[in-house]
């Protein structure tokens, strides 16, 4: 045990689903627009999961408009209002940086078959 | 000099969110109850200072001495004995507990420790200076500091000037950091940003003494 773990603790979150490298995800994020709040969705493939304990953080990576965009969470944030896991996806590897130099159908993540 | 002042152990750091959801990097300070042993005054010991004490100690592994002086205060005798320097100590009593509850967040403090040790280092590490090219004939000489001084006049080295040599261990005070959390419970205090010293160390704390950032000052 870390001796900062007791501060940790209040801040970490128990609500995050089981996911991994490959997986679709549609995190929803809360964004403040003046003084309002909506939820906003943000829908990917996540290509890398780092970190451990309060400190990890989650890249999930989208196509928008056909530009790659890649948004890096921490994964206790409080800014996620909660994170939905869309599909499986069979992959080999944890990081999934290599899908950065795909385009088209060589960028599809294949989805798991159990 | 200050008015207030705790004395605590650094545990390490790691990071909180603020209100607006940002992520604040604090190093977390543990600050156990610190008993007062003695008050210091001007009158007698020429300074004003605080002495206490904080933890338990076994009271058969004290020397003589020390354990005379827990006695004479009619304090429970503690792992470490040091003076927090204070402007004023007429508030301040022999028995008396100074907890985390000290600073409030948003209160501006400095804080005092032994940084970690360097062990010899070089001229860049220890005084930040540029180095040598890393080509264009640069001959095993690219961390080395280059001249020293200057030829016939004066024929030596000044004194003071800055080379390779012991770094670190030293005490370092870092001022004018904000205090994010106290928390007298868990005994702990969240200070914004890097504190000197290595986790476990001993760290003194004390309101700012500099102007810098004021309360309220953007």
């Amino acid at each position: 045990m870390k001796s900062t773990d007791v501060i940790d603790q209040a801040s970490m979150r128990d609500d995050i689903p089981d996911f991994a490298a490959g997986d679709t995800l549609k995190v929803h994020v809360k964004v403040v627009e003046g003084n309002k709040e909506r939820l906003q969705m943000f829908q990917g493939v996540v290509i890398a999961r780092r970190g451990s304990g309060l400190h990890e953080s989650f890249t999930v990576r989208k196509l928008s408009n056909s530009v790659g965009v890649e948004r890096t969470f921490p994964l206790h944030s409080p800014i996620i209002d909660h994170i939905e896991v869309f599909t499986r996806g069979d992959v080999r590897r944890a990081k999934l940086y290599y899908l950065r130099d795909r385009i088209g159908k060589a960028a599809k993540v294949r989805e798991k078959r159990d | 000099m200050a008015n207030k002042a705790i004395v605590g152990e650094k545990l390490g750091m790691t990071q909180v969110w603020d209100d607006d959801n940002n992520v604040v990097p604090v190093t977390v300070l543990r600050v156990a109850p610190a008993r007062v042993v003695q008050v210091r005054t001007p009158e007698r010991d020429g300074y004003s200072a605080v002495q206490v004490t904080y933890g338990h100690k076994d009271a058969k592994k004290l020397t003589k001495g020390l354990a005379g002086h827990y006695a004479s205060a009619g304090v429970e005798p503690g792992v470490r004995l040091v003076e927090l320097r204070l402007d004023d100590t007429s508030e301040f009593a022999v028995g008396q507990e100074i907890g985390a509850d000290t600073f409030e967040p948003g209160d501006s403090i400095d804080v005092t420790a032994v940084s970690k040790g360097k062990g010899f280092a070089g001229v860049m590490k220890r005084h930040g200076f540029a180095g040598q090219p890393a080509s264009h004939g640069a001959h095993r000489v690219h961390r080395k500091p280059g001249a020293i001084g200057q030829c016939a006049t004066p024929s030596r080295v000044f004194k003071g000037v800055k080379m390779a040599g012991r770094m670190g261990g030293t005490n370092v005070t870092t001022l004018n950091l904000e205090v994010v959390r106290s928390d007298p419970d868990q005994q702990v205090v969240l200070v914004k940003g890097s504190v000197p010293g290595p986790k476990g160390g001993v760290v003194f704390v004390r309101n700012a003494v500099k102007g810098g950032a004021t309360e309220g000052a953007s």
